[in-house]
């Protein structure tokens, strides 16, 4: 029957009105050149961000929904209109 | 030696679950389809059947545990009559639309309201839409041997079969039964393969949503939509024709009993008026039969044993020669007709017979059907059609309907 | 906390492009169900979100098997498959039915029932979105008195929400725990803890849904935190029999400083048009149950 494959609902970045941009200089673990907080890739409903230094997210899929801007407690991140530049 | 014994119905249908070796029973109890439940819990409990018996808390729980346990692989078993049949509707669809070989009894039973714990055949009738095959048994020995070719028929094209018999008639009342040889059915059974594997090792979501139209898939092959799907069940009961023909002529073969395939016929060759019915009402009517024989009339009987897939090309062989049927039926499609006789009139549509095709409803809610009645009804067809009436509404036998 | 994280399994059995809403509850919390069951699973779920988020035909998003059921029926669909394994010895797969409140508390109760006094081997979760949130936020049993659905959209709902956790309680389950999208980590823990357990365990997840909730989708791990910080959620599990509170609710439970309901029920839009005699029962119902929860992990 269905099989299971990434996009199963097209690019979900399709979604969004906002996208996160991250500040590599606010974010804890770049900062500590280490493993530490990554609380957005704990808190993202759709696991699209990587937990690595510098911190990746996947905005092809990402919906934009805001969650890690607001838990980040570096406030690292940011939510940007689409369309506008970054930041 | 092949051991005869005399047994209820119900016995019957707990031996032929037995002996087709089912791995997993659910059931809830009703009557009078309760006994069947016993005996088998009887068999799993003492160890003399090796399977899991989940004693669900409802019909509907128990036709979704047969399901799923379908699903990954067990060959299962579940009862029922009635309301409870009715309770389970939504998954008797869904059985069939997941293509599952599951067998269930259904011990024909009328359905509320107001109450009846009587014999009619209403709530198996009710399910014809559904996508089940349907095989309507005639006597006891009929009951065991069907539960057997069913799966066999079941698995080898992933359709789910019913095996209707009257209640009490038939559930309670003991006749000789020649129990089939444990060895022999089970190399007439081979074993079950599931059509979809659902294991971790390739993970799958079965039996999800699907859009109306057909979609491609991660690779851009486009893959059927809710439509083909649906026409591949129909397509599969189209072909189960041929499967219920040839496990019936098998099964003769292996133990020596035929049952008729699709529908069977008794004096019918040279008859000038059929009699039609289903379960143990075309077993009466083979009485009736006999008796208008004996007055003159060259009656004959027709009895349905497969109502789904309907026997469209039997029906028309079987009906060739004689000039006017009587169709009996214990059920009724409120609003219309009997849905046996609608089926029968809709089978010679293109066809150049044209015969008078008179509908009697009979026997709902247990009301004893009488071979004197039945041919006194045929009686009363001949009467009419003498007269010149063409097209008599469905009388309802032994009913006050004043 | 970064130690906490990182024993959590890294693999994501849910994969991205997967059609629940932004900012779902559900999603965050199916994420760390799966992480902590792994692969060895087989899941079904009737007609609610989670069929919704596993996707349509013919590709899904999740890669785990997984079985659709109707929507009455998913605990006996459990209770199937659990049968059908048994009989084919796959005694290795854990099987766990995973429904809404809808499907559990309302129209699922009675398999749910059925399957727990069977003492059927498997998990239940129920993830507790508070109302039927896939076909447009229609009120169910499990809805909080005071809140605006689309079935209770002027009076709002006058009963308070059914407590299926003493009802399940009442199954003498070898485990039953609640969680919440909010605490993943705490989550994690239990059911990697339940999957070890044999017997009928009970999960239920406390899932902040935006667009029924009537909040931000930003707000989701926000909204669903303070949830647990007014004791309208308690973080618990009752193992044997015995009860301890667990996280943030131990916490609270030690320190004794929790919010005012008013906190949690002012930013969501469902609690609107609640009256103030409502809210002072949704207090005193909290206050009430959270002593008793005291009482209980004292003795």
């Amino acid at each position: 029957m269905a099989t299971p494959a990434v996009g199963e609902a097209g690019k979900t970045g399709d979604w969004r009105d906002m996208r996160p941009v991250c500040d590599h200089s606010k974010c804890i673990p770049s900062i500590k050149k280490k493993a530490a907080c990554f609380l957005c890739w704990l808190y993202c409903p759709e696991g699209v961000i990587k937990a690595t230094i510098p911190l990746e997210i996947d905005l092809e899929y990402c919906k934009g929904c805001g969650i890690c801007a607001e838990e980040c407690p570096g406030k690292a991140i940011t939510m940007v209109n689409e369309g506008e530049k970054n930041g | 030696m092949a051991e005869v014994q005399i047994m209820t119905g119900n016995q019957a249908a707990a031996l032929g679950a037995k002996l087709s070796h089912v791995q997993v029973v659910a059931a809830y109890p009703i009557t009078p389809q309760t006994s069947v439940t016993e005996m088998l819990s009887q068999f799993i409990e003492s160890g003399e059947l090796k399977a899991e018996y989940i004693r669900v808390e409802s019909e509907h729980s128990a036709l979704a545990v047969c399901i799923s346990a379908s699903t990954v692989g067990a060959r299962v078993f579940t009862s029922t009559s009635s309301q409870g049949l009715l309770y389970m509707h939504e998954q008797i669809h869904w059985a069939a639309g997941a293509r599952l070989p599951i067998v269930m009894c259904c011990i024909n039973r009328g359905v509320g309201a107001p109450w009846t714990i009587f014999n009619d055949q209403q709530d198996s009738i009710a399910q014809r839409d559904t996508g089940w095959i349907q095989i309507y048994c005639r006597d006891n020995q009929e009951i065991i041997d069907s539960i057997i070719q069913a799966y066999r028929i079941a698995e080898s094209i992933y359709v789910p079969v019913m095996i209707c018999y009257d209640g009490f008639v038939m559930s309670h009342t003991m006749m000789p039964v020649e129990i089939p040889d444990a060895e022999a059915v089970s190399d007439f059974l081979p074993p079950y393969k599931p059509h979809t594997i659902l294991s971790p090792e390739a993970p799958m979501n079965i039996n999800p949503v699907l859009f109306p139209w057909r979609r491609a898939n991660s690779e851009g092959v486009l893959c059927d939509g809710y439509m083909e799907m649906r026409y591949k069940l129909q397509k599969s009961l189209d072909e189960s024709r041929d499967v219920i023909i040839s496990t019936s002529r098998q099964f003769a073969g292996a133990f020596g009993r035929d049952h008729g395939g699709m529908l069977w016929q008794y004096k019918a060759d040279d008859a000038e008026i059929i009699l039609v019915g289903m379960g143990s009402l075309a077993s009466e009517a083979t009485a009736a039969a006999g008796m208008l024989r004996a007055e003159g009339i060259r009656a004959g009987v027709v009895g349905i044993r497969v109502f789904r897939p309907f026997p469209k090309e039997d029906v028309r062989a079987a009906f060739r020669k004689t000039k006017a049927i009587c169709v009996f039926e214990k059920a009724i499609s409120y609003g219309y007709e009997g849905a046996l006789c609608s089926e029968i009139k809709a089978a010679f549509y293109g066809t150049e017979l044209r015969l008078p095709i008179h509908n009697y409803i009979c026997g709902l809610g247990g009301r004893d059907v009488k071979a004197r009645e039945l041919a006194e009804a045929v009686q009363s067809s001949l009467d009419a059609i003498a007269a010149g009436d063409t097209e008599p509404m469905p009388k309802w036998l032994n009913c006050f309907t004043e | 906390m970064p130690e906490n994280l990182f024993k959590v399994n890294i693999e994501e059995y849910m994969l991205p492009g997967q059609r629940a809403c932004q900012g779902c509850g559900l999603s965050l919390a199916y994420r760390y169900v799966l992480k902590a069951l792994r692969e060895n699973t087989i899941v079904t779920f009737p007609a609610c979100c989670l069929t919704v988020l596993h996707g349509l035909y013919p590709t899904t998003s999740v890669a785990i098997p997984a079985l659709n059921c109707t929507f009455a029926s998913t605990a006996a669909s459990a209770s199937g498959l659990v049968a059908g394994l048994n009989a084919l010895n796959r005694t290795d797969i854990t099987v766990v039915a995973i429904a809404g409140d809808g499907g559990t508390f309302d129209m699922g109760i009675q398999a749910l029932s059925g399957a727990a006094e069977r003492g059927t081997d498997f998990i239940y979760v129920c993830y507790d979105n508070e109302g039927y949130m896939n076909t447009g936020t229609q009120r169910s049993s499990a809805t909080p008195m005071g809140a605006l659905t689309s079935t209770t959209p002027v009076l709002t709902k006058q009963q308070p929400k059914k407590d299926m956790l003493r009802i399940m309680e009442a199954h003498d389950l070898p485990y039953l725990s609640t969680t919440s999208s909010a605490y993943p980590i705490d989550l994690y823990d239990k059911f990697v803890k339940a999957k070890r357990i044999k017997g009928s365990r009970y999960m239920q997840i406390a899932v902040p849904c935006p667009p029924g909730w009537g909040y931000a989708p930003k707000d989701t791990v926000r909204i669903g935190r303070l949830a647990v910080e007014t004791g309208i959620v308690i973080l618990f599990e009752i193992e044997d029999g015995k009860f301890r509170f667990t996280g943030r609710s131990k916490t609270l439970a030690e320190k004794g400083n929790k919010l005012p309901v008013i906190n949690y029920v002012e930013r969501q839009g469902r609690f609107r048009k609640m009256s103030i005699e409502q809210l002072r029962q949704l207090q005193r119902w909290v206050d009430t149950r959270w002593n008793e929860y005291l009482k209980r992990a004292e003795g």
